[in-house]
């Protein structure tokens, strides 16, 4: 039986807004024509999708979303902007030629079939994002899976990063 | 809630993500694209971490963790590429690069 407090209005209107705002400026960023107003529409989707870490309580996602990708990808992905010399304002040269006519119809194509499997799929599960009365949203669960069960991976990625960290210094350097 | 909200969601933002890698010639922009892709794919995997959280599994949570060090460590070494390819050709327009073409 559905009670009228299933329903969940505000969530659902909260949703509703940051999702258009999400995929709008998603749009922003594969159409427009100047790399820094992509970049800035960028920062919008990660927020976005920061907001909608915190409608699904996981809170410690949310704030590391914010650091990583708004405080460092994004300052990371500006320098790249900069030091390659890109065109301020509008720059005629950042698409292929007539590529929209294939990549509109793949995209279109992916998302139909994506669509119909997942509301074919889940019909209508629902999940409750009120986030009383269970254990969701603990940020002390999550560090006690990181470091037990999920322990190796965690070793192995910080020799990721820092391959990454010392790559991207031996690439980048001068001489 | 439905749970679908958040997956089509996820859905929409990954077929802009694919677009964008297909359509964009400048190196930096395809570099944004894949970072829209992965982040629909962490929005799906916290959708599913709240749908299975009553049965106390949290493993969606640590999923999205680990994808976004993964994903903050390939923007390093992509755009440390990128510079590399522009400091030896002046440009960074990714249908130049045509060697590997027979």
């Amino acid at each position: 039986m559905m009670l009228a407090s299933d329903i969940q209005v505000a969530q659902n209107i909260g949703f509703g807004i940051i999702a258009a705002v999400m995929v709008l400026a998603a749009i922003r960023v594969v159409t427009s024509k100047n790399v820094v107003h992509a970049a800035l529409s960028l920062i919008a989707v990660m927020a976005g999708s920061a907001a909608q870490y915190l409608l699904l309580s996981a809170e410690f996602v949310a704030v590391t979303q914010v650091l990583v990708y708004i405080g460092a990808v994004m300052v990371l992905f500006l320098f790249g902007v900069m030091l390659t010399r890109a065109k301020l304002g509008k720059d005629v040269d950042l698409d292929n030629k007539g590529a929209w006519a294939y990549g509109a119809p793949v995209a279109l194509l992916m998302l139909g079939v994506m669509v119909y499997v997942l509301t074919k799929g889940f019909k209508d599960t629902k999940i409750s994002v009120s986030g009383k009365g269970s254990n969701v949203g603990q940020n002390s669960l999550l560090s006690d899976k990181i470091f037990s069960s999920y322990a190796l991976p965690f070793w192995a990625l910080s020799f990721v990063l820092l391959a990454a960290v010392i790559g991207a210094i031996v690439l980048a350097r001068k001489d | 809630m439905l749970v679908n909200n958040f997956l089509i969601l996820g859905a929409v933002l990954f077929c802009i993500g694919v677009y964008g890698v297909i359509v964009r010639k400048n190196a930096v922009l395809v570099l944004m694209s894949i970072e829209l892709i992965l982040n629909s794919v962490n929005i799906n995997l916290l959708a599913f971490d709240r749908l299975w959280a009553e049965s106390g599994n949290n493993d969606g949570s640590v999923f999205a963790l680990y994808i976004i060090a993964v994903a903050a460590a390939e923007v390093g070494v992509g755009l440390a590429l990128v510079l590399l390819i522009f400091r030896n050709r002046k440009t960074i327009a990714l249908d130049d690069l045509s060697e590997m073409k027979g």
